[in-house]
């Protein structure tokens, strides 16, 4: 319950005079709705209230001057006959999301499902800085002096593994001088250890497992080159309709908390570990002239970085890890891929490698084999293609899956069934 | 400057800042007949607090010029003069009182050149005593430098050593635009070795008085002694403080700020004015500007309480920068 | 007189039009002690103004050009657009200056005449200042200060009555401002600030005394502004017939009629005259209009003499 009172609009302004009601006894108002127009010394100015509800009385006739503050109407709480709010399902799959088209158009090029974005601008209003929050969940906050920040960069400490000894436990640059002295003598702390494989006789396996570091472009060349001139690839590509699996996203990520909302990429990496363990002869190495099949499926994700180079964290049991938990994890991985912050574990021997371009607007990946394995699956943009649905034309949301292979461990029949079982598994992503 | 050991052969004798001041004054007044210096008691009296005591004596009435006590008057007066083709230099008792000549100062000293699109030079020197730490109660204590030091188009300068409290006049002197100079109370006794082969000294250079590695102090004024003494009991300790004393509060010595702290990573200031709107807000802020990467840690500042400051003795010394809160700040800096 | 009177007449129209900004107090009305009191003044002697000094820059002979490009705020003006209408400077006639802070330019003044009383010149500084600048501390402790040094130092109250709104009654207890200057022991007196003749009299009189080393003088001009204090304003202070009285006593036509009566003008004198006027204000119209800005990267120019040093 509350007034609606004569405003004041301006530091010299005692009166004002009630031109015209916008509203009705009865009607229902929303904070910032425009009720009453207003004339002062100056000028005739439409004013707004500052509570919702719903107008019990007009105390004041247009036409009549008062001074500032005197209740010009009550507002109580809104009529119980209208909407019960409390009985009312949440809102949230209904229609599209609110928005703009510059929002629409930066969540499509940062890969976010707007339905799944929760809008904090006027009236559930999706804005940019949702999506971007959305797309770039923040990491945790380190406390480091400025100089210790540079000189971790410089020394290529990874601060966090670094233990602050200032105030409030900040990283101070002994703290990282300290740290990096460690690192020389000791056992590698942090990924960034992990360097370029070294030229000569291939490595083996645990030689591959961490991508090379950021920057570190020889590493990439070397091992690339390796690839091309060892590994006989074949590829083939299929285009998988979306629908089904997209649309069951969403009902599914209108019942979870905004936190815990799937992404399109965890259905297709879920579908990729999956079809992994039906054909095994994808998804292992080779080594020592043979295959080698592998016993589970540790799913490799390609993360290009923001200052260049790429990392491959594996995501372990990739086939056996329930949905939202592939979800949290490939979150949380990505997030740590980006900072450098990856545990030497995570990058150890995955047995079969996702490349997701999708986000950098290509349709079409034909991936090199990252050695010692025996295949690369390409997943490109998210798109509406127009598809032939029971004889009818009709506009669906598809990815092109590609995969490249070793000839050495597999043959174009193998690949063909993988991608086959992918397309299937995402035609029922309740499965998943 | 503090690198500077005496020429081979050359004598050091002690002087006090007083002394030191007396003689830079006696050697403009013998050097240049332009120059003459004007203010309350600085004649008969000897100077309120005994600067230029004998020097009516040697220079007559004429040009150790006692003054009605009208801050504005004489202080405009001192700024028409120098308009008029003089080099007065002008004596107030404290810069409280200034606040009776502000006016002067920053509409007609520090204005006139600009507004008058470069045509009128105002070569005066305002010198004042500031600080406290003499039990003078709340009118005569403060430190108002910082508000000077805000006014675009006058130099202000701060010595805080003999050297400079005997050389810093004739370089004010020489300068073409108004400077105003302040003389700490607690310095006035101060004794030191008078540096014999410092002929003339530059107005645009902070100095560092002690180099040190772990921690700059960076402070002016009344407050060098205090920064002194505050980087001998850390020495003790281990820890290395390097003191830049300031020299000049308008301009800054941004330079030797930066170098200090590229070499120490840690500052603290140590400003005896209040620390809301001061210019120890202003270096910490150009340290954050310029120094941001090389800081190992916050800014750490000493200031005067915010308080006005009090008669007894215990609690103005608790209102004030003391060594022991000087050293309490290192070690918080360098924790 | 005339120059001074359809200078400030051309202002306000350039003021309406946009041209001149900022605040612009017209002389108009006192435009004889300024004409009067500079006619006392030789090449030598110093002058030091207030924020109304249209008139007295003009009397001291700082080009019309130079003056209106100023008030324009072109690099051609007399403080090279820095000052504007409060603030003209012109060092080499000695005039020091458009002070905006009452009576701020009054202890300046002293010091000016302090330099040439130490330098042995015989010099005189005139300092004009209004009835407002007499209820100053400054104006009380520069009296004291010159009449105690026996300056050479001339003190022209332009009494005009009102201290922007308020009437002399209104702000002092003691209206009889020579009678007061009087007390700091240096002689005062008052004189009619409406004819320049008498004014130029008093000065001349007041000027030759100063610069023989009698020290400090006072002179009150008793005269009156026409138009409002700035610009605009609603005037509210002042009662219209007390204005109209006033405007009987304009100077322009008081000396008008006493040449006329002397012979000395006539119509066609005064004809060329206006015209004469006329055309220099055209000139220094149009060539204000042509004049360059200073252009912003000169900005901090003139604020230290060293660049960058303060």
């Amino acid at each position: 319950m509350g007034e609606f009172t004569m405003p004041s609009l301006g530091a010299d302004m005692d009166e004002g005079t009630l031109v015209e009601w916008l509203v009705a006894e009865g009607g229902e108002v929303a904070r910032g709705d425009v009720v009453a127009v207003v004339e002062t010394a100056k000028s005739t100015i439409e004013v707004e209230c500052f509570e919702s509800g719903t107008i019990t009385e007009l105390l004041v006739e247009p036409g009549t001057t008062v001074p500032v503050g005197t209740p010009l109407a009550v507002i109580g709480p809104t009529a119980s006959r209208g909407r019960a709010p409390s009985a009312a399902p949440a809102p949230v799959l209904t229609g599209p999301a609110l928005t703009t088209p510059l929002v629409r158009h930066q969540a499509a090029e940062e890969g976010v499902d707007l339905q799944a974005v929760h809008g904090s601008g006027m009236g559930g209003r999706i804005t940019r800085e949702d999506v971007s929050r959305a797309a770039h969940p923040a990491p945790a906050r380190i406390t480091a002096s400025p100089l210790a920040r540079r000189l971790a960069e410089s020394l290529g400490v990874d601060l966090a593994s670094v233990k602050g000894t200032g105030s409030r436990g900040a990283i101070k640059a002994d703290d990282v001088r300290a740290a990096a002295g460690a690192a020389g003598e000791g056992p590698a702390p942090a990924a960034p250890a992990e360097r370029a494989a070294p030229a000569g006789p291939p490595p083996p396996p645990a030689g591959t497992r961490a991508a090379p570091p950021p920057g570190d472009r020889l590493a990439i060349a070397r091992l690339m080159t390796r690839a091309k001139r060892e590994i006989p690839h074949y590829y083939l590509s299929t285009v998988i309709d979306l629908a089904s699996a997209l649309e069951w996203m969403r009902t599914e990520n209108g019942a979870r908390q905004v936190a815990d909302r799937l992404v399109p990429a965890a259905l297709l990496l879920k579908a990729v570990a999956l079809a992994a363990r039906e054909v095994p002869e994808l998804n292992g190495h080779w080594s020592d002239d043979r295959f080698v099949p592998a016993t589970g499926v540790r799913l490799g994700t390609a993360v290009s970085l923001r200052g260049g180079g790429l990392v491959a964290p594996a995501l372990a049991d990739a086939d056996r890890m329930p949905l939202p938990e592939l979800m949290a994890t490939l979150k949380d991985l990505v997030a740590r891929a980006r900072h450098g912050r990856l545990r030497a574990s995570e990058t150890a021997d995955p047995t079969l490698t996702v490349t997701n371009l999708g986000d950098q607007g290509v349709e079409t990946v034909f991936g090199v084999i990252y050695p010692p394995q025996v295949a690369m699956v390409g997943l490109g943009r998210v798109t509406d293609r127009p598809v032939a649905v029971d004889g009818m034309l009709a506009v669906h949301p598809t990815v092109t899956a590609t995969l490249s292979a070793d000839h050495r461990a597999s043959d174009g029949a193998d690949g063909s069934r993988f991608l086959t079982a992918l397309d299937r598994l995402l035609q029922h992503p309740e499965d998943l | 400057m503090n690198a500077r050991r005496p020429a081979e052969g050359a004598e050091t004798p002690r002087s006090t800042y007083r002394e030191a001041l007396r003689e830079g004054l006696r050697e403009a007044l013998r050097g240049d007949e332009r120059v003459f210096l004007m203010g309350e008691d600085v004649g008969r009296y000897g100077g309120c607090f005994g600067v230029s005591l004998g020097l009516l004596e040697e220079f007559g009435p004429d040009r150790i010029r006692d003054t009605p006590l009208s801050e504005s008057a004489f202080v405009g007066a001192g700024i028409g003069a120098a308009l008029g083709g003089l080099r007065p230099v002008v004596e107030i008792m404290t810069v409280n009182f200034s606040l009776l000549a502000l006016d002067q100062v920053l509409n007609n000293a520090a204005t006139l050149l600009h507004m008058s699109g470069g045509q009128l030079n105002v070569p005066v020197v305002i010198r004042m005593t500031t600080g406290a730490g003499r039990q003078l109660g709340a009118q005569h204590s403060h430190s108002l430098e910082g508000w000077y030091a805000h006014i675009p188009g006058i130099r202000v300068l701060t010595p805080a050593t003999v050297d400079d409290a005997r050389h810093m006049l004739a370089a004010a002197l020489d300068d073409p635009d108004p400077v105003v100079l302040f003389e700490h109370g607690s310095l006035y006794n101060e004794e030191g070795a008078l540096d014999t082969a410092i002929r003339s000294v530059s107005l645009d250079s902070a100095a560092v008085r002690r180099a040190g590695t772990d921690v700059s102090v960076i402070t002016y004024g009344g407050s060098l002694p205090k920064a002194l003494a505050a980087a001998e009991e850390l020495a003790g300790d281990g820890i290395d403080a390097e003191v830049v004393d300031l020299r000049s509060l308008r301009p800054l010595d941004d330079a030797t700020v930066t170098e200090s702290v590229a070499r120490t990573h840690r500052a603290v200031i140590v400003d005896e004015g209040w620390r809301s709107g001061s210019i120890s807000g202003e270096i910490s802020a150009r340290i954050t500007e310029q120094s941001f990467y090389d800081l190992d840690a916050p800014v750490q500042r000493v200031c005067s309480q915010e308080v006005p400051i009090p008669y007894a003795r215990q609690l103005e010394e608790a209102a004030l920068p003391q060594p022991a809160s000087i050293v309490a700040a290192v070690r918080q800096a360098v924790a | 007189m005339l120059l001074i009177r359809r200078f400030e007449e051309r202002c306000v129209e350039l003021y309406s039009a946009a041209k001149i900004r900022g605040f612009v107090h017209l002389y108009i009305g006192e435009e004889a002690v300024a004409v009067g009191v500079g006619q006392s003044l030789r090449e030598e002697d110093a002058v030091v103004s207030t924020y109304r000094e249209h008139g007295h820059a003009l009397a001291r002979g700082v080009p019309t050009q130079a003056v209106m490009a100023e008030m324009f705020g072109k690099a051609t003006g007399c403080s090279r657009g820095r000052g504007g209408s409060m603030h003209l400077f012109d060092a080499g006639r000695r005039f020091y200056g458009g002070n905006a802070i009452v009576a701020g330019g009054l202890p300046l003044a002293a010091g000016l005449a302090l330099a040439d009383r130490m330098r042995g010149t015989e010099r005189v500084t005139c300092c004009f200042f209004g009835d407002g600048a007499y209820a100053e501390g400054e104006f009380h402790e520069t009296a004291n200060l010159a009449a105690l040094w026996q300056l050479p130092l001339l003190l022209v109250c332009e009494n005009n009555l009102y201290a922007m709104g308020t009437s002399l009654a209104r702000e002092h207890a003691q209206t009889n401002l020579a009678m007061r200057a009087a007390s700091y022991g240096m002689p005062a007196w008052t004189v009619d600030g409406m004819d320049v003749l008498a004014v130029e009299a008093a000065a001349r009189r007041a000027a030759e005394s100063v610069r023989a080393g009698g020290g400090p003088h006072f002179l009150e001009a008793r005269t009156y502004r026409f138009r409002a204090h700035s610009m605009y304003d609603p005037d509210r202070y002042r009662n219209k017939d007390e204005i109209a009285q006033w405007k009987t006593r304009d100077p322009l036509d008081g000396l008008e009629g006493i040449l006329r009566t002397a012979g000395a003008v006539d119509d066609g004198v005064i004809k060329r005259l206006e015209e004469d006027v006329t055309t220099e204000i055209d000139t220094a119209v149009r060539a204000a209009e042509a004049a360059p800005y200073e252009p912003v990267t000169d900005l901090l120019r003139f604020v230290t003499s060293t660049p960058g040093s303060a």
